[in-house]
Protein backbone atom coordinates (compact mmCIF):
# COMPACT_ATOMS: atom_id res chain seq x y z
CA UNK A 1 0.00 0.00 0.00
CA UNK A 2 1.20 3.29 -0.67
CA UNK A 3 2.15 5.72 2.20
CA UNK A 4 -0.95 8.30 1.37
CA UNK A 5 -2.96 5.39 1.37
CA UNK A 6 -1.41 4.06 4.63
CA UNK A 7 -1.91 7.71 6.40
CA UNK A 8 -5.68 8.17 5.24
CA UNK A 9 -6.20 4.82 6.95
CA UNK A 10 -4.76 5.82 10.16
CA UNK A 11 -1.31 3.87 10.17
CA UNK A 12 0.98 6.22 12.81
CA UNK A 13 4.51 5.22 11.13
CA UNK A 14 2.84 6.17 7.57
CA UNK A 15 2.07 9.59 9.60
CA UNK A 16 5.41 9.76 11.00
CA UNK A 17 7.12 9.44 7.03
CA UNK A 18 5.26 12.19 6.06
CA UNK A 19 5.76 14.12 8.80
CA UNK A 20 9.44 14.12 8.48
CA UNK A 21 9.61 14.69 4.89
CA UNK A 22 7.62 17.72 5.32
CA UNK A 23 8.29 19.20 8.61
CA UNK A 24 10.70 21.59 7.22
CA UNK A 25 8.59 22.85 4.20
CA UNK A 26 5.46 23.39 6.79
CA UNK A 27 7.76 25.26 9.14
CA UNK A 28 9.29 27.66 6.60
CA UNK A 29 6.33 28.76 5.17
CA UNK A 30 4.89 29.23 8.48
CA UNK A 31 7.89 31.34 10.24
CA UNK A 32 7.27 33.08 6.87
CA UNK A 33 4.61 34.35 8.21
CA UNK A 34 4.24 34.57 11.88
CA UNK A 35 8.33 35.69 11.95
CA UNK A 36 8.94 33.80 15.77
CA UNK A 37 10.75 30.58 15.10
CA UNK A 38 9.46 29.48 18.35
CA UNK A 39 5.96 30.27 17.03
CA UNK A 40 6.57 28.94 13.89
CA UNK A 41 7.83 25.58 15.81
CA UNK A 42 4.47 25.16 17.82
CA UNK A 43 2.43 26.16 14.48
CA UNK A 44 4.20 23.35 13.12
CA UNK A 45 3.30 20.52 15.69
CA UNK A 46 -0.63 22.19 15.22
CA UNK A 47 -0.34 21.55 11.33
CA UNK A 48 0.31 18.07 11.62
CA UNK A 49 -2.03 17.54 14.46
CA UNK A 50 -4.91 19.15 12.31
CA UNK A 51 -3.84 17.05 9.12
CA UNK A 52 -3.62 14.03 11.26
CA UNK A 53 -6.90 14.70 12.79
CA UNK A 54 -8.84 15.11 9.06
CA UNK A 55 -6.35 11.83 8.02
CA UNK A 56 -9.73 9.97 6.74
CA UNK A 57 -10.75 12.88 4.45
CA UNK A 58 -7.75 13.17 2.83
CA UNK A 59 -8.12 11.68 -1.14
CA UNK A 60 -4.36 9.55 -1.20
CA UNK A 61 -4.55 10.33 -4.78
CA UNK A 62 -4.14 14.18 -3.80
CA UNK A 63 -1.13 16.37 -3.52
CA UNK A 64 -0.43 16.17 0.09
CA UNK A 65 2.01 19.29 -0.32
CA UNK A 66 -0.70 21.33 -1.14
CA UNK A 67 -2.98 20.08 1.11
CA UNK A 68 -0.73 20.70 4.33
CA UNK A 69 0.60 23.89 3.26
CA UNK A 70 -2.80 25.16 3.16
CA UNK A 71 -3.68 23.57 6.60
CA UNK A 72 -0.69 25.16 8.18
CA UNK A 73 -1.92 28.64 6.53
CA UNK A 74 -4.96 28.51 8.04
CA UNK A 75 -3.17 28.08 11.16
CA UNK A 76 -0.98 30.69 10.98
CA UNK A 77 -4.01 32.95 9.71
CA UNK A 78 -5.89 31.39 13.11
CA UNK A 79 -2.61 32.43 15.21
CA UNK A 80 -2.66 36.15 13.40
CA UNK A 81 -6.31 36.55 14.53
CA UNK A 82 -5.66 35.48 18.11
CA UNK A 83 -2.52 37.38 18.95
CA UNK A 84 -3.01 40.39 17.46
CA UNK A 85 -3.55 42.54 20.40
CA UNK A 86 -1.54 40.31 22.32
CA UNK A 87 1.77 39.85 20.65
CA UNK A 88 2.04 41.48 17.28
CA UNK A 89 5.32 41.25 15.83
CA UNK A 90 8.33 40.40 17.92
CA UNK A 91 10.61 43.39 19.32
CA UNK A 92 13.87 42.02 18.26
CA UNK A 93 12.50 41.10 14.23
CA UNK A 94 15.12 42.32 12.21
CA UNK A 95 15.20 45.56 9.80
CA UNK A 96 16.33 44.62 6.54
CA UNK A 97 20.23 44.44 6.30
CA UNK A 98 19.75 47.43 3.55
CA UNK A 99 17.88 49.52 5.68
CA UNK A 100 17.62 53.32 4.15
CA UNK A 101 19.30 55.27 6.74
CA UNK A 102 17.31 58.31 6.24
CA UNK A 103 14.17 56.24 7.53
CA UNK A 104 14.73 56.59 11.54
CA UNK A 105 14.19 53.65 13.79
CA UNK A 106 10.95 55.59 15.31
CA UNK A 107 9.49 55.56 11.52
CA UNK A 108 10.34 52.21 11.27
CA UNK A 109 8.78 51.66 14.37
CA UNK A 110 5.62 53.13 13.53
CA UNK A 111 5.48 51.35 10.42
CA UNK A 112 5.55 47.76 11.67
CA UNK A 113 2.88 48.82 14.47
CA UNK A 114 1.03 49.84 11.84
CA UNK A 115 1.33 47.00 10.25
CA UNK A 116 0.83 44.49 12.89
CA UNK A 117 -2.88 46.45 13.22
CA UNK A 118 -4.12 44.89 9.95
CA UNK A 119 -7.20 42.59 10.29
CA UNK A 120 -5.26 39.07 10.32
CA UNK A 121 -6.48 38.09 6.72
CA UNK A 122 -4.94 41.23 5.12
CA UNK A 123 -1.83 41.06 6.97
CA UNK A 124 -1.02 37.19 5.90
CA UNK A 125 -1.41 38.32 2.05
CA UNK A 126 0.55 41.26 2.68
CA UNK A 127 3.78 39.97 4.60
CA UNK A 128 3.59 36.83 1.75
CA UNK A 129 3.55 39.38 -1.29
CA UNK A 130 4.63 42.57 -0.03
CA UNK A 131 7.49 41.59 2.13
CA UNK A 132 8.30 37.90 1.12
CA UNK A 133 7.23 38.53 -2.39
CA UNK A 134 5.41 35.20 -2.97
CA UNK A 135 4.06 35.03 -6.43
CA UNK A 136 0.40 36.02 -6.51
CA UNK A 137 -0.85 32.51 -7.13
CA UNK A 138 1.34 30.33 -4.37
CA UNK A 139 -0.81 33.00 -1.92
CA UNK A 140 -3.82 32.50 -3.48
CA UNK A 141 -3.22 28.06 -3.44
CA UNK A 142 -1.93 28.30 0.09
CA UNK A 143 -5.02 30.66 1.21
CA UNK A 144 -7.83 28.59 -0.39
CA UNK A 145 -8.87 31.80 -2.38
CA UNK A 146 -8.59 33.10 -5.84
CA UNK A 147 -5.92 34.70 -7.30
CA UNK A 148 -8.55 38.07 -7.67
CA UNK A 149 -8.99 38.01 -4.03
CA UNK A 150 -5.36 37.75 -3.02
CA UNK A 151 -5.05 40.98 -5.16
CA UNK A 152 -8.01 42.37 -3.49
CA UNK A 153 -6.58 42.05 -0.35
CA UNK A 154 -3.03 43.00 -1.07
CA UNK A 155 -4.80 46.31 -2.32
CA UNK A 156 -7.07 46.54 0.50
CA UNK A 157 -3.94 46.37 2.88
CA UNK A 158 -1.81 48.65 1.35
CA UNK A 159 -5.04 51.23 1.43
CA UNK A 160 -5.26 51.31 5.25
CA UNK A 161 -1.87 50.70 5.72
CA UNK A 162 -1.09 54.35 4.13
CA UNK A 163 -4.29 55.42 5.87
CA UNK A 164 -2.48 54.42 8.93
CA UNK A 165 0.94 55.82 8.43
CA UNK A 166 -0.88 59.51 7.36
CA UNK A 167 -3.01 59.79 10.69
CA UNK A 168 0.39 58.81 12.11
CA UNK A 169 1.50 61.61 10.73
CA UNK A 170 4.12 59.88 8.24
CA UNK A 171 3.17 60.87 4.53
CA UNK A 172 2.80 58.60 1.86
CA UNK A 173 1.54 59.67 -1.19
CA UNK A 174 -1.86 58.53 -1.98
CA UNK A 175 -3.47 58.18 -5.31
CA UNK B 1 3.03 59.86 -8.85
CA UNK B 2 0.99 56.89 -10.31
CA UNK B 3 -0.56 54.30 -8.42
CA UNK B 4 2.55 51.97 -8.85
CA UNK B 5 5.03 54.49 -7.99
CA UNK B 6 2.64 54.71 -4.67
CA UNK B 7 2.47 51.12 -3.93
CA UNK B 8 6.20 50.28 -4.77
CA UNK B 9 7.11 53.41 -2.59
CA UNK B 10 5.07 51.89 0.59
CA UNK B 11 5.84 48.74 -0.16
CA UNK B 12 9.85 50.21 0.26
CA UNK B 13 8.94 51.73 3.24
CA UNK B 14 7.38 47.91 4.63
CA UNK B 15 10.79 46.32 3.53
CA UNK B 16 12.88 48.72 5.78
CA UNK B 17 10.96 48.42 8.30
CA UNK B 18 9.78 44.55 8.38
CA UNK B 19 12.45 42.73 6.66
CA UNK B 20 11.91 39.02 4.63
CA UNK B 21 11.88 36.34 6.64
CA UNK B 22 15.79 35.14 6.46
CA UNK B 23 16.34 32.52 8.25
CA UNK B 24 13.53 30.04 7.17
CA UNK B 25 15.76 26.78 8.09
CA UNK B 26 13.87 24.82 10.59
CA UNK B 27 16.72 23.70 13.24
CA UNK B 28 15.58 20.31 14.90
CA UNK B 29 13.39 17.85 14.39
CA UNK B 30 9.76 18.44 15.86
CA UNK B 31 8.91 14.49 15.58
CA UNK B 32 9.23 14.07 19.17
CA UNK B 33 7.22 16.98 19.92
CA UNK B 34 4.68 15.89 17.81
CA UNK B 35 4.63 12.42 19.45
CA UNK B 36 4.20 14.28 23.13
CA UNK B 37 0.94 16.46 21.50
CA UNK B 38 -0.43 12.48 19.86
CA UNK B 39 -0.05 11.11 23.56
CA UNK B 40 -1.57 13.77 25.55
CA UNK B 41 -4.58 14.31 22.92
CA UNK B 42 -7.85 13.40 24.94
CA UNK B 43 -9.47 9.90 24.05
CA UNK B 44 -12.54 10.85 21.87
CA UNK B 45 -15.22 11.55 24.28
CA UNK B 46 -18.10 8.76 24.49
CA UNK B 47 -21.10 9.96 22.53
CA UNK B 48 -24.68 9.27 23.00
CA UNK B 49 -27.22 10.65 20.59
CA UNK B 50 -29.84 13.05 21.91
CA UNK B 51 -32.31 10.87 20.72
CA UNK B 52 -31.05 8.33 22.97
CA UNK B 53 -31.35 10.59 26.02
CA UNK B 54 -34.44 11.69 24.80
CA UNK B 55 -35.71 7.57 25.03
CA UNK B 56 -34.32 6.66 28.29
CA UNK B 57 -36.28 10.08 29.48
CA UNK B 58 -39.50 8.67 28.37
CA UNK B 59 -38.94 5.26 29.82
CA UNK B 60 -37.80 6.56 33.47
CA UNK B 61 -40.99 8.54 33.30
CA UNK B 62 -42.92 5.33 32.36
CA UNK B 63 -41.57 3.02 35.00
CA UNK B 64 -41.87 5.95 37.73
CA UNK B 65 -45.82 6.92 36.67
CA UNK B 66 -46.78 3.29 35.91
CA UNK B 67 -45.39 0.93 37.82
CA UNK B 68 -47.50 -1.61 36.96
CA UNK B 69 -45.34 -1.68 33.65
CA UNK B 70 -42.34 -3.05 35.21
CA UNK B 71 -43.35 -6.37 35.37
CA UNK B 72 -44.28 -5.95 31.41
CA UNK B 73 -41.06 -4.77 30.63
CA UNK B 74 -39.33 -7.39 32.34
CA UNK B 75 -41.22 -10.11 30.82
CA UNK B 76 -40.60 -8.73 27.30
CA UNK B 77 -36.93 -8.38 28.13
Amino acid sequence: MELLERFASGDLEAFEALFRQHQKEVYSWVVRIVRDSGIAEDLTVETFWRIYKSRSRFDPAGNFRAWARRIATNAALDHLRHSRRETGLPDDLPCANDADPTIRRETRDRIRGAFQELPAKYRLVATLALIEEEPYNNIAEAAGISVALVKIRVFRAVRMLRKKLNSLGLEVSAK
Amino acid sequence: MSSAENNKELKNLLKQAVAPAQDSELRRDLWPQMLRKLEEAPAPAFHVPWFDWALAAVLCAVLVFFPGSIPALLYHL
